[in-house]
């Protein structure tokens, strides 16, 4: 039922792109982002398609899997893509009622629409290949450094990581509630919106109930295992580079420098 | 005939890496006024098998008739359904959400769309018969002990007057006398109002001594089906499982071994200590 959201959940595979290292996947992700923002045409476009498509099929990840997470995104898209293609100004090409569409707003729109969708892709791979643990892993080393100017990296990463954890939770415990009240004769799916926004106390008040009793367990669980922040505390399994993480670097690098040519052709 | 299952299979997460079969081939008919126990290992199904029953979980595979209709027809009205087949989830305090117990118990009805008379009525004949009196009534729900709690979310399910009740580990996680409670206000709802029952547990005491037949999962399949004793006579099987048979079983065994005179297949202690008297006496 709830099961659609794919952002930020973990699919267990053992490919090439899992075995990287979490901060190769942060920082690749990182370099296919601003990728999409370098690229001016459609050569820079296609050099970032061949390369998604390659790392989809390393990744061993269903295609059909990935592209669930887009769903959650599709209004977004639809307003972004019209604004461009409404609001741009220049040669006109077709005109209805107050709307008028330009030739640099197809343009526009076309770009934007794959900007957007690559880049949900993009950041998908990345949750999808790595768990949320690995994840927050990463990003506490690679923001090591903020630490010496004060930031609370450890804490930040840790709530992350809490949070991270407690989606998939939550969407289990969400499951489990509308269907007890479903066998009372609860019905999410039919009704005006009014009537839908009701029928959602049902589901909400032992949602945040049970939300509240799992974080303070949590954070009582913790105390008692004398969790005391990140002064001194080690890892179980540290992170390591290998072989494999500086070819992927190797890549990346040559990646964006095609990006960067590219952009002048 | 109330349930009849047909070669029902559920895979969760078909069609992704997460693919799992929860159940396999599973088929059985249950008649009515029946009480029976559902057992079996922690994993093996018996959750996902009772979702099935009345419509939340659609099976991958087979099918499912209730009173001879098959519940998968295109236009088979499945609210109705859930009032008629009722289901206690593990856990059911946690579906409670309204101000006061009152209220709370009165949701199942308020769906089926019956009178605010028929409601009321409904809801003090429910906390009446999970045993909560009238000082209950308007206290909030979160505020009850868990005992409490489960018994409200209990009559929360049985206002709605279902055909079919099934609980799945009513009694999990509460004290002896509270278990003895719970599960002697279900088997008398069972003796008095005939209603068939389907109670899930995971004590082999409490369901040698409430239900009239067994079934048996393991890893998604059926394994057996039958009456108490003839299932616990395959304690060497169940054990493999990881299940067990009711302690009694074991020394009644025992007991044989050492040549005393007792029938093989008794379940329940008293049952045992009438015959270990029989035995001793007739020495
Ligand atoms: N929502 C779900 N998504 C995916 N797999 C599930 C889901 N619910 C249950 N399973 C899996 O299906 C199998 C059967 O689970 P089920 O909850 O029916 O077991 P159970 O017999 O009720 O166990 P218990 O005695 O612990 O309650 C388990 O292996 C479980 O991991
Ligand atoms: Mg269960």
């Amino acid at each position: 039922m709830l099961r659609e959201i794919t952002l930020g959940q973990y699919y267990p595979v053992d490919s090439l792109i899992h075995r990287l290292d979490p901060r190769t996947k942060l920082f690749g992700t990182l370099v296919f982002l601003v990728s999409l923002f370098l690229s001016r045409n459609i050569w820079g476009y296609l050099l970032a398609t061949a390369v998604l498509t390659a790392v989809i099929r390393m990744s061993q990840v269903p295609f059909s899997y990935m592209i669930k997470g887009l769903k959650a995104v599709v209004i977004l898209l639809l307003i972004s893509v019209s604004f461009n293609l409404f609001l741009t100004s220049g040669e006109v090409l077709a005109r209805f009622w107050i709307f008028s569409v330009t030739r640099e707003g197809v343009r526009m729109a076309g770009f934007m629409a794959v900007r957007l969708i690559y880049l949900i892709l993009g950041s998908t791979i990345m949750t999808l290949t790595t768990t949320p643990n690995a994840l927050t892993d990463g990003l506490e080393k690679s923001l090591g450094l903020l630490h010496k100017i004060g930031v609370p990296v450890h804490e930040i990463s840790m709530m992350m990581s809490i949070a991270l954890r407690f989606i998939p939770i939550l969407v289990e415990e969400t499951d489990k509630i509308m269907k007890a009240q479903m066998a009372r004769g609860a019905d999410f799916e039919s009704g005006n919106l009014i009537q839908r926004v009701k029928a959602m106390v049902p589901l909400l008040v032992p949602l945040f109930i049970s939300a509240f009793r799992r974080a303070t367990d949590l954070a009582m669980a913790m105390e008692a295992r004398c969790y005391r922040g990140g002064e001194g505390r080690t890892k179980m399994k540290p992170l390591h580079y290998s072989g494999r993480d500086h070819v992927a670097y190797g890549l990346m690098l040559t990646y964006l420098s095609g990006i960067v040519i590219l952009r002048y052709l | 005939m109330a349930i009849k299952v047909e070669h029902i299979d559920h895979i969760y997460g078909a069609g992704t890496a997460f693919a799992q079969y929860a159940l396999r081939d599973v088929n059985f008919t249950i008649e009515d006024g029946e009480f029976v126990g559902l057992i079996g290992h922690t994993g093996s199904g018996k959750s996902t098998l009772i979702q099935h029953l009345n419509g939340l979980l659609r099976a991958s595979n087979g099918q499912i008739y209730y009173n001879g209709e098959c519940i998968y027809t295109n236009d088979y009205d499945m609210r109705a359904l859930r009032g008629k087949v009722g289901l206690v989830f593990q856990y059911p305090e946690h579906q409670l959400f309204e101000a006061d117990v009152f209220s709370d118990v009165c949701f199942g009805p308020k769906n089926l769309g019956l009178s605010k008379e028929e409601i009321d009525a409904r809801a003090r004949e429910a906390l009446g018969q999970v045993g909560l009196d009238e000082s209950f009534y308007r206290q909030s729900p979160f505020e009850l002990s868990g005992g409490q709690k489960r018994r409200v979310a209990i009559a929360g399910v049985l206002a709605m007057h279902p055909e079919v009740l099934i609980l799945d580990e009513p009694t999990a996680g509460l004290d002896p006398k509270g278990r003895d409670e719970i599960l002697e206000e279900i088997s008398e709802l069972h003796r008095k109002k005939g209603m068939t029952i389907i109670l899930v547990s995971h004590s082999m005491e409490d369901i040698a001594r409430y239900a009239s037949r067994l079934l048996v999962m393991n890893q998604g399949e059926k394994v057996f089906d039958g009456t108490p004793k003839e299932v616990f006579r395959h304690y060497r099987e169940l054990e493999a499982m990881g299940l067990a048979a009711p302690q009694i079983t074991y020394i009644v065994h025992e007991l044989q071994e050492r040549g005393v005179g007792i029938p093989q297949d008794l379940t329940t202690v008293e049952e045992a200590r009438d015959a270990i008297l029989q035995a001793w006496k007739g020495k």
